[in-house]
């Protein structure tokens, strides 16, 4: 467990809780990627200002944290560009028709104990788990 | 304007949280989902308690108000049984995010930063997410009308 970072994990999470608390809390809104970026996409009502608000504070905070001087982590998946399009498109469809990602489901859902987003959040879980297992154990990429 | 204003804050919060956690890094969600590596890392299970644990305590704060700070109503989803939708549709999330190690936040942020792979992604879970749209509202709409 060398690559183990408790303290950074602790803090990191802290503060997606903390957006997740202010966004119910503030305006009602649930803090899912998937759902907020997705409702993008679906309709250009008088949700679209708040959403797309979130989705620009998603993609400042990195551009933000760059041009402070941080140092860049590494973004890059251990992946052909042809698995990486597949997954995309997995992950899209999935997200939409299971409504929620880690952040909907396994952030906001689970802290309002919901059932739907324990058990989707139990089967994303195993199957990426499994996946893994298959690609890195199996397969042998 | 407010509403709006929080919601880019919470965006800009949300995004800090998966940089300073390092979930922006996909080898490193990887890392934790192969549970028989020999590298195993559990740091993923505790960004998740840590920010179930917060949030849980705007949930609370939730509770004891009608409405929100800032709207009419809490809008949380519609849906409350679990159903074959949810189970397929976190199934293949699963396995979109277990070939790569992209779910949708730290896809976006990397997108953001320029890295190649990231925009890849980004673009074809926007695809992904625009072809399940249109393909609802064909199938979902005559059945609500009927």
């Amino acid at each position: 467990m060398d690559n183990f970072t408790p303290l950074s994990a602790i803090g990191g999470g802290a503060l997606i809780g903390l957006s997740a608390a202010i966004l119910w809390v503030a305006n009602g809104r649930v803090a899912g990627i998937s759902g907020i970026v997705g409702g993008l996409i679906a309709s250009l009502n008088a949700d679209f200002a708040w959403r797309a608000a979130f989705t620009a504070g998603i993609l400042a905070a990195p551009l933000l944290y760059r041009a402070a001087g941080g140092a860049l982590p590494d973004l890059a998946p251990p992946a052909s560009l042809t698995v990486v399009i597949v997954a995309g498109v997995l992950v899209g469809i999935g997200t939409r028709l299971g409504s929620g990602c880690t952040s909907g489901h396994g952030v906001c859902g689970l802290a309002r104990l919901s059932p739907r987003s324990l058990a989707a959040t139990g089967v994303f879980l195993l199957v990426a788990v499994a996946t893994v297992f298959v690609s890195r154990h199996i397969v042998g990429v | 304007m407010l509403r709006p204003f929080v919601a880019l804050i919470s965006g800009l919060i949300f995004c800090s949280g998966l940089i300073v956690s390092g979930m922006v890094t996909p080898q490193k969600v990887l890392a934790f989902l192969d549970i028989t590596g020999r590298a195993w890392d559990p740091s993923l299970a505790l960004v998740l308690i840590s920010a179930v644990s917060v949030a849980a305590i705007g949930v609370a704060i939730a509770r004891r108000r009608k409405t929100p700070l800032l709207a009419a109503r809490f809008s949380g989803p519609l849906r409350q049984t679990v159903d074959r939708r949810l189970l397929l549709g976190a199934a293949l999330f699963g396995l979109g995010w277990g070939l790569v190690g992209y779910c949708p936040g730290p896809a976006l942020a990397a997108a953001a930063l320029g890295a190649p792979m990231a925009l890849a992604f980004a673009v074809a879970m926007l695809a992904g997410m625009g072809l399940f749209t249109l393909f609802d509202l064909r199938v979902q709409a005559p059945r609500q009308a009927a």
